[in-house]
């Protein structure tokens, strides 16, 4: 529920990892499966001597994403330095933007918790090199020693800042996930893989000071971490304890959050202008750039409704995912797109959700001859969920599940003698359902079923049951 | 010099010996030049020229390298402590294009602690002496490379310049040293102490061979965002002396604080211009004033920052045991920088803080927009083509004279610091002596004029027998 005294504001470091380099040298960003240490090179690891070259490509998506999120892009942007120490940083400054960052005031609707559409503000979007990471041995408060892997050091990051319009970690959460699937959209994001976004949340109630909880590395942490944040503030402040300034750290596997510092040890981080690299003026990019931009998750989902007749609701479930919404229209090409729609919607991702699994795990050529068969009633609306959940878990084509399953609807007649045999066989039933107790109908219609072996329709042998015995 | 060398070379005389002489020299040596010595890639790259000689700009012909000049495989510390034992595992874009040239790396030379001195005193490996007088410093911070060239330790050599680290230890070893435009030289594998004002340059025996090496190492370089293209033409521009040439004598540059021996040379130089065809006009500097106070700010803010990746922890100095990761940097930190150095970072630091940054730093900024203008007025086309100065106040200065009081070392760059601010070239070439001390005379010249400069220079030198003085031998 939204509580009226929460405030949340989010600062969201989004991996640009579907690059081919990093932010500032050659090196591959494709290093998530590959030993510490082995994607490196002088510059990222920032020998004595090196100098940044900024990644062209870099700025572009970055414009990609300012653009999406509706930000002004700035004319002119440049890079500051960061300075602090910490073992992650090898030049023991960040290059990161400061003043004139690429874009700046943008927005994002979400859904909010009172169901109505809720406009949060972005301040501003700007570009980063991502540290080494750390890898304690044991927690961060009690580690014997710390090992650094500088694979991920000089990836190219964005930052997001929104505007403390979030009022709970649900809000927090649906921004994320809408977030996420801008970038998705955008193609400059695989947020599959890890560390692809982490979040820092500043978190506070009506008249307190607020905590910044850094580390947080998924959407459902970012809910943990903040209801858990939510009851330590508002249990302080029960027993008189005021909350003062500080930074505090998620432990995602004991579900708290430990304090590191308060303001008066905050940093000083000493911003200046990075002397090694020149600023970029990229208004004359902007155009381009946006007339390239794809089509948006909001702007789809309009499309849907108008384009294939399909309700809101699935409009908005298929196009939550840039994967889904593909999936989904190269199946309504190819048959009913209301069907296509409720069917994908509504089944296949609940099928796909209970499984773990994404929408590659199933052919849109599979889903269209499933739609095709129901549509010509070969099979019933139960024998398709069969089929789709035997092909997601065993394997094979329509046809051949429905042939090795005897899926085939029964034809009516069939149906229609085992209607009469079960009527004349329950003749207890019968009489249950003629003195006033409906249900016993279910009975007879069990036995139907179990006549037909299960491939009549129960909707209609539910009817013709009910006929039959108004008949008598 | 250098083509003579290369006439030798060519004409088949062996390498090899010419390097293993220099070697030989370099260890009977009182001055200290060099930290470390490459002898076997040395002498090795030396046989296979014997073998099979190869052509190039500077084929066969020893350099000696700055210590803040990153060169694969060679002890590149910086003469400081916590880079002792620091091998790079890459050449710096300079080095590549002397190995391309057919340069051999004789050694790595002793500097002032991350270049950050005028006297190469605040050096970890003990000064280097001035070949001219063992009891004097040669300058700084390219203290290392102007004494082995001055002393035939090496025929040429690489410095850096931030505030006069090449044309100061040049005027006081009587040699010629370039710092170039802003961004002509790649900076990529200088080890960074103020990166908005520092240049890698050449320090030679006369201004033929600065414009040789020139031709080397200018040039774009895809790793350096701030360096440009070179249009060349250092060498085949060189003659054709000063006739109708215009020199700015800047009226700041005289006066109080400057040695009266010094101040007679530069005006005989610029009567010796005015011989050669040459007229002079004065003009002025008027924010000359600030500069060095600009300077210090710039440069200190940025090394504050450059330096803090200095922690032990990937290279370089390692003490004992490691405790936790902020105690051991800090006690790494705390041995591995001389005192000049954490001087330097302490007011770099402060001067970058909050609520300081828009009073030092800022301002020091917009100061160095003002000297910059200063300098494009004075050199605007219509005034003068180049201007003429003294390099140094004074000449070279006794040991241990100065050290202890940082202030007058840094009053001593006055007439240095303000190139780097305005980003123009300069060089200095000798141009008299004072009591047997060497004197040098800067000229500047329009940002990427160094045709310009080195025309000037060469028409001067060849009017004037200072440069063929050389020390007696010192070993």
């Amino acid at each position: 529920m939204a509580e009226k005294d929460v405030i949340i504001g989010l600062e969201v470091h989004v991996q640009l990892n579907k690059l081919n380099s990093k932010l500032f040298c050659g090196c591959s960003t494709d290093y998530h499966d590959s030993a510490p240490n082995t994607h490196t090179c002088p510059v990222c690891l920032g020998l004595p001597g090196t100098l940044p070259v900024l990644n062209r490509g870099a700025v572009e998506y970055a414009i990609r994403v300012a653009l999406a999120l509706n930000c002004e892009i700035q004319g002119e942007t440049l890079f500051y330095r960061k300075n602090y120490y910490y073992p992650d940083l090898p030049k023991a400054f960040q290059i990161t933007q400061y003043d004139f960052p690429i874009g700046l005031g943008g927005k994002i609707l979400i859904k909010g918790d009172d169901g109505e559409e809720k406009t949060i503000r972005i301040t501003r979007v700007h570009m980063e090199e991502d540290p080494g990471r750390l890898v304690h041995a044991g927690t961060i408060d009690r580690a014997k020693y710390t090992m650094v892997d500088y694979n991920r050091c000089g990836m190219a990051l964005l930052e997001v800042v929104t505007e403390p319009d979030l009022r709970s970690p649900k809000e927090a959460r649906s921004f994320l996930d809408k977030l996420r699937n801008i970038l998705e959209y955008l193609e400059v994001f695989d947020g599959d893989l890890e560390g692809a976004m982490r979040i820092d949340s500043n978190i506070s109630l009506v008249g307190g000071e607020r905590a910044e909880v850094k580390n947080i590395s998924s959407h459902k942490g970012v809910e943990k971490a903040l209801a858990y944040e939510i009851t330590r503030q508002r249990s302080a402040r029960r027993r008189g304890v005021a909350q003062v300034q500080e930074t505090r750290h998620y432990d995602e596997l004991r579900g708290i959050t430990v304090t590191i510092r308060t303001k008066e040890e905050a940093h000083d981080y000493r911003y200046f202008p990075e002397p090694d690299l020149v600023p970029m003026r990229i208004a004359d990019w902007v155009p381009r750039v946006e007339a390239e931009l794809p089509e948006l998750p909001d702007a789809k989902r309009e499309r849907f409704v108008a384009e294939y007749g399909i309700a809101d609701d699935h409009a908005k479930s298929l196009t939550s995912e840039i994967r889904v919404a593909n999936f989904y229209e190269d199946v309504a090409k190819r048959s009913s797109p209301r069907l296509a729609a409720a069917w994908i919607a509504d089944v296949l991702k609940g099928e796909l959700n209970y499984r773990d699994a994404t929408i590659e795990s199933f052919s849109p050529g599979h889903m269209v001859e499933i739609l095709s068969m129901l549509e010509a009633d070969k099979i019933t609306e139960k024998g398709a969920v069969e089929v789709i959940r035997t092909i997601l878990d065993a394997g094979g084509d329509p046809a051949g599940v429905v042939e090795a399953k005897g899926l085939v609807k029964v034809e009516d007649d069939a149906v229609k003698e085992a209607v009469q045999a079960a009527v004349k066989e329950c003749s207890q039933a019968v009489a249950d359902y003629k003195s006033g107790n409906e249900k016993s109908i279910n009975f007879i219609v069990g036995m139907v079923m179990k006549k037909t072996r299960g491939r009549a329709d129960p909707a209609e042998a539910n009817r013709l049951v009910k006929e039959a015995l108004d008949e008598i | 010099m250098l083509r003579e060398l290369k006439e030798v070379l060519a004409a088949g005389a062996s390498a090899e010996e010419r390097v293993a002489a220099l070697f030989e020299k370099i260890k009977r040596s009182k001055l200290n030049a060099y930290n470390n010595l490459s002898e076997d890639s040395a002498l090795e790259r030396a046989r296979e020229f014997d073998r099979a000689p190869w052509s190039g700009l500077l084929a066969g012909v020893p350099i000696a390298i700055k210590s803040c000049i990153s060169t694969r495989g060679i002890e590149t510390n910086c003469s400081s402590r916590i880079l002792k034992g620091y091998i790079p595992p890459y050449d710096a874009h300079v080095i590549e294009r002397l190995k391309k040239e057919g340069a051999i790396v004789v050694g790595k030379t002793n500097m002032d602690e991350f270049a950050m001195g005028t006297s190469t005193e605040s050096s970890y490996f003990g000064t280097t002496r001035n070949p001219w007088d063992l009891d004097r410093v040669p300058g700084g911070s390219s203290g290392g490379s102007a004494a082995a060239v001055a002393a035939g330790e090496a025929p040429c050599a690489l410095g850096s310049d931030t505030g006069g680290s090449i044309r100061c230890p040049a005027s006081f070893c009587g040699i010629v040293g370039l710092k170039p435009t802003y961004g002509l030289v790649s900076r990529y594998g200088l080890v960074s102490y103020a990166n908005s004002l520092e240049q890698i340059g050449p320090l030679t025996l006369n201004v033929e061979d600065a414009a040789l090496v020139m031709e080397v190492i200018a040039g774009h370089d895809q790793r350096d965002s701030t360096s440009v293209n070179s249009e060349g033409g250092y060498l085949s521009g060189l003659d054709g002396g000063v006739e109708g040439l215009v020199c700015g004598v800047p009226k700041e540059y005289f006066g109080e604080g400057v040695d009266p021996a010094v101040e007679k040379s530069v005006w005989d130089a610029i009567s010796k211009l005015e011989e050669l065809g040459a007229s002079w006009k004065e003009v002025s500097l008027p924010h000359t004033k600030y500069a060095l106070a600009a300077y210090y700010i710039i440069a200190m803010s940025e090394a504050s920052s450059n330096l803090a990746r200095f922690d032990g922890l990937r290279y370089g100095l390692r003490l004992g045991a490691d405790q936790d990761w902020h105690t051991t940097f800090s006690e790494i930190r705390a041995a591995g920088f001389g005192p000049e150095v954490k001087r330097r970072i302490l007011l770099g630091t402060y001067a970058l803080s909050a609520g300081y940054y828009g009073r030092y730093y800022l301002k020091a900024l917009k100061v160095r927009t003002l000297i910059k203008q200063d300098f494009e007025r004075a050199l605007a086309t219509g005034g003068a083509d180049v201007l003429v100065t003294p390099t140094m106040p004074f000449p070279a200065f006794k040991i241990g004279e100065r050290i202890e009081d940082p202030l007058s070392l840094y009053m001593a760059d006055v007439f240095t610091v303000p190139i780097n601010l305005a980003g123009v070239p300069a060089i200095s070439v000798p141009c008299g002596f004072a009591d047997g001390l060497p004197i040098g005379l800067q000229i500047i010249g329009r940002h990427f004029d160094e045709v310009g400069v080195l025309r000037t220079a060469k028409a001067y030198e060849d009017a004037t027998p200072y440069h063929e003085t050389v020390p007696k031998e010192v070993v």
